[in-house]
């Protein structure tokens, strides 16, 4: 089992990263015939910012520049462009705003790995704390009437789960 | 004379949380009796005040007594009686009245349950509280006064923000301020233990009962806002990752980890240090929610207060609070002892496991929250940081935790063989993998997360209902002692057990609501029909109607099944009369497995409307877990072991606890 | 153990730097709502604007991004619908009468006969005249709204961005020395 733990739950992981859909402000009219292209441009749109609105992505939003950027999105996948070349159409017009995913460089690299860097650190940490052999149990630090209250409230301890 | 009255109020509790802070204080030091005594006394005196000045502020509301500034500018006299009462925390300066009482509610019942709390330690809470109690009554004497008079009275006021006037959003903020304000005790705790310089077991079980009162509100809380969004934003979404909404979660993620780790602090004397430190870190990310909002730093939907004075007030609040707090810290908790040693598989380590994701995911949600700010005050541009990044990161940590969660009941203290455990779980190992293969033969796009989500969902329900039926000897037992068992179960484990099946019911309606969702944009004309998901939707036409203080444009749909009509569902598009504010109603037709939304967009043509129509499979479940979360809190609070205001009189001897090398 | 101090003084420290940068961004007195643009020094996008037309008469020749070679342009967004426009429209007024400058607008999302009114009624400063009825050229320029002007020196490049209405103010002090530069 548990040898087979690590490649499980690293493809559990990568399976997460990829965007998990939510409902839009897409108007009638709006959707491309092809629902292959259409799909890839609903994803885009998850990943571009409405930047007159709050917190919105352009999917989300009523805001007619949603609608405008939604039409252009929509546009270059027409004429051909992969989804990388449709956000950097975008990214080039409206900078790094415009990005709800945001790039990765020298500003990000604490807001990508710092979250999993402070994992590992605890974690080795962790480790390193518990494989340390250490003497026996430390002295107890209580007055004898604290310990024996403690004691009293404490009587039950042992039946919780 | 009621806002007289009500800011005459505030200023005797403001004085009485000044006496709270220094007389209970100054008792412990010299282990003066009376000193000590007194801060109960005070702590009611406070609350007992700042209730009268929310009083006399609701009144002014509900009598519409335009003379108040801001009654004029949060409410109308042709607004319903419940808006007006809740138009009282609809705004900024109302909202922290509600937040001091709060505070000066939880403050009064550290003195009237805190009876078993040695008296030291309870006189140094309740100190603390009041230190709190005394910085937020000064913030809102100072910066936010409620009462102020308009002069002269103009004859009608501006009326409440209509997106404030749903029952939903009216009963949001006091849940989460219950939540949020409830974690100030748990600090207070913390801090009034650092002072004292020793935590034994005992804290970990005084503690445990507040954090989860917090918790079980804030959860609570969480739940109404994102119900409010699902409802009333009109695109079907929960969940925003918006900065007000992160501004709640982090504190419920680092309380959760608190909740998990005050365990261990009670039972086996371990993790005393890093469990005061999350009790700090909880209260600290409440204030930190606080400011954010109330600050206007964070431009976004929820804020309706943008001062830059207040900002700084409450910033430095902040800075004493939690500043002193952990330089206390840094000071006293290093000589706090370790208790009990345990090997990394055991249930501490479990619980370790789920404090460590709980406050790696936090940390996650508080870079993601504050990132864009700290590089825009750099001057190294701006930058959005959305749903992509907090889906890429977030969501892989709660997958682990969802694992171990399964898993930790079934693991003893101190050591555990997790094969074993395994072993015993391997009924619910396999229903989890078929359920997320059958998941992965039926989807085609996005099989593998939908896979993923659903076999966690399968995994923390089965698991749950396993430990249940093992803890009670299901079919192993004869039925009767299976009963018996049943009866005697204490009711924390009850609670555990409901809370962890809970949090599986959640990610069951987050998955199949996102990865399943049917969505239909299009112009109806009346006479129109459109197919959704095995409903047949037909479109009756739109009528103006006049309610109370809007208009709408209301839709007609017949929702029939099989040919049979199931339901007529009536869509709005409102103008709220004061402000001449549009708001949208969708319209909902839940089956507690599935909901039919319905939105009414603009006019096309002749007759015509732009409609959306989604079926959210599943999507009723987030909202019934986290109800379930709250019912487990509540559950687990009615345990015996939990009522700190009735100790026990009969004591059984305690089990030995041996060290282990 | 001083590690083991240090350790413990961590949540402090982190705690600091959270507060100075907060208290930084509160006193820099810094705006949320600007933006920088992303298309300064880089190549005005290519586009083509049919002009404008109203009653059958052309009221201007359209705008080709290739006439912006060779000459100093001002690129001015507007819409008749547009109040903050009429703020600026003094401002813009006096760019086209600055020597050295040529003029351009792009009638967002206007209809014709109320854009035809508007330049009528407060005058028309603008050269040419490109409609965008259907906003497809403004997200080209990463536009968030009306109005907003670009400054566009010989060689093509965007070297300058406003965003919403010229007061005297940025004219005088932004707009009109960025112009004597290019003009060297």
């Amino acid at each position: 089992m548990r040898r087979y733990a690590a490649p499980i739950l690293l493809a559990l992981f990568l399976a997460l990263a990829a965007p998990i859909p939510s409902a839009p402000a897409i108007g009638p009219g709006e959707a491309l015939k092809d629902a292959k292209l259409e799909d890839r441009a609903r994803d885009i749109g998850r990943q571009l910012r409405c930047l007159v609105c709050q917190n919105q992505s352009i999917d989300d939003s009523d805001a007619p520049l949603a609608r405008d950027l939604r039409r252009l999105v929509r546009k270059r996948l027409t004429a051909g462009d992969d989804d990388r070349q449709v956000i950097a159409y975008i990214h080039a017009r409206y900078g790094d705003f415009v990005l709800l995913r945001p790039p990765v460089d020298e500003r990000t690299w604490l807001l990508w790995f710092g979250p999993a860097l402070a994992l590992l650190v605890a974690l080795a940490f962790l480790l390193w704390r518990l494989r340390r052999p250490r003497p026996a149990a430390p002295a107890d630090s209580l007055s004898p009437e604290a310990a024996a209250r403690a004691d009293a409230l404490l009587g039950d301890r042992g039946d919780e789960p | 004379m009621s806002a007289e009255i009500g800011h005459f109020a505030l200023i005797v509790a403001a004085v009485l949380a000044l006496g709270q802070s220094v007389f209970p204080m100054a008792g412990a030091v010299r282990r003066h009796g009376a000193l000590m005594a007194l801060g109960g006394t005070l702590a009611t005196g406070q609350f007992v005040f700042v209730a009268i000045a929310f009083g006399a502020l609701t009144w002014a509301f509900v009598t519409s007594d335009f003379s108040v500034a801001n009654v004029v500018q949060n409410s109308h006299s042709a607004k319903p009686l419940l808006y007006k009462i809740t138009g009282v925390w609809g705004n900024h300066e109302g909202s922290m009245v509600l937040w001091c009482l709060i505070l000066s509610l939880f403050g009064a019942c550290v003195g009237w349950f805190g009876g078993n709390v040695a008296p030291g330690l309870r006189a140094r809470v309740i100190a603390v509280q009041g230190m709190i109690g005394l910085a937020f009554l000064a913030f809102v004497l100072l910066t936010s006064n409620p009462f102020d008079r308009v002069n002269p009275m103009p004859p009608d006021g501006r009326g409440l923000n209509p997106i404030l006037q749903d029952p939903g959003l009216a009963f949001h903020p006091p849940l989460l301020y219950l939540g949020y304000v409830g974690f100030s005790v748990t600090f207070a705790f913390a801090v009034a233990a650092l002072l004292e310089g020793g935590v034994d077991a005992a804290w970990g079980r005084w503690v445990r009962p507040w954090a989860l009162a917090a918790w079980s509100f804030l959860t609570l809380g969480i739940a109404l806002g994102s119900w409010w969004a699902y409802y009333e934003l009109g695109w079907g979404g929960f969940w925003f990752w918006d900065p007000v909404e992160n501004a709640s979660f982090m504190p419920w993620l680092v309380g959760t980890a608190l909740l998990h780790s005050a365990i261990v602090a009670e039972k086996r004397d371990a993790l005393k240090s890093w469990s005061i430190l999350l009790a700090i870190l909880t209260f600290s990310l409440s204030l930190l929610g606080t400011f954010l909002v109330r600050s206007g730093v964070l431009t976004s939907v929820h804020t309706f207060a943008t001062d830059p004075e207040r900002g700084l007030f409450i910033l430095a609040i902040l800075a004493v609070t939690i500043g002193g707090a952990l330089v206390f810290y840094a000071w006293r908790a290093p000589a706090l002892k370790g208790g009990g040693l345990f090997r990394p598989v055991s249930r501490e380590g479990a619980l370790i496991v789920n404090n460590l994701l709980m406050t790696v995911a936090a940390l996650t949600v508080l870079f993601g929250t504050l990132y864009p700010l700290i590089v825009d005050a750099l001057g190294l541009g701006k930058i959005s940081v959305g749903p992509p990044y907090f889906n890429a990161t977030f969501v892989p940590l709660m997958a682990p935790l969802i694992l171990a969660m399964g898993i930790a009941p079934f693991l003893p203290w101190k050591r555990a063989d997790l094969a074993g455990a395994l072993d015993r779980l391997k009924l619910i190992v396999a229903v989890t993998i078929g359920a997320a293969a059958v998941v992965v033969f039926l989807e085609d796009r996005y099989s593998f997360a939908a896979a993923l989500g659903i076999g966690l969902a399968v995994w923390a329900i089965g698991a749950s209902a396993f430990e249940l039926a093992s803890r009670v000897r299901l079919f192993r037992a004869p039925f009767g002692e299976s009963l018996r068992r049943t009866a005697a179960m204490p009711r924390s484990a009850w609670g555990m057990t409901l809370a962890h099946a809970a949090a599986g019911v959640v990610v069951a309606g987050i998955t199949a609501s996102s990865v399943w969702q049917t969505e239909i944009v299009r112009v109806m004309e009346p006479g129109d029909r459109a197919d959704v998901a095995g409903y047949t939707v037909a479109f009756a036409g739109v009528q103006e109607v006049r309610v109370g203080n809007y208009l709408a444009r209301r839709g007609r749909f017949t929702v029939s099944e099989g040919g049979a009509a199931v339901a007529t569902l009536s869509p709005e598009k409102r103008i709220y009369l004061p402000q001449r504010t549009p708001t949208t109603e969708a319209a909902i037709r839940t089956t507690w497995f599935a909901d039919l939304y319905i939105v009414l967009g603009d006019p096309h043509g002749e007759g015509g409307h732009a409609v959306r129509l989604y079926h959210n499979p599943l999507v009723p479940w987030i909202w019934i877990g986290a109800v379930l979360m709250f019912l487990g809190g509540m559950i687990s609070l009615t345990d015996r072991r939990h009522r700190v205001g009735a100790p026990r009189r009969s004591v059984r001897p305690a089990p030995p606890q041996p060290a282990e090398a | 153990m001083p590690s083991r101090r240090l350790l413990y003084l961590a949540p402090l420290a982190v705690f600091a730097v959270i507060a100075v940068a907060a208290a930084f961004y509160l006193q820099s007195g810094r705006d949320p709502r600007l933006l920088p643009s992303a298309l300064i020094d880089k190549p005005a996008p290519a586009f083509s604007a049919p002009g404008l037309e109203h009653d059958g008469r052309i009221v201007r020749q359209g705008v080709d991004s290739a006439s912006f070679e060779g000459r100093i342009t001002v690129l001015n967004f507007f819409a008749s619908w547009c109040t903050p426009c009429l703020v600026e429209h003094p401002q813009i007024t006096a760019l086209s009468k600055t020597p050295g400058v040529t003029l351009v607008g792009i009638n967002y999302k206007d209809k014709p006969a109320e854009a035809a009114n508007w330049l009528a009624r407060h005058g028309n400063p603008y050269a040419r005249i490109g409609v965008d009825p259907a906003g497809e050229i403004a997200p080209e320029f990463g536009l968030y709204g009306v109005p907003e002007t670009f400054l566009i020196d010989r060689a093509g490049r965007i070297r300058f961005k406003q965003v919403g209405p010229i007061t005297k103010q940025v004219l005088e002090q932004t707009i009109l020395p960025a112009i004597e530069t290019l003009k060297k």
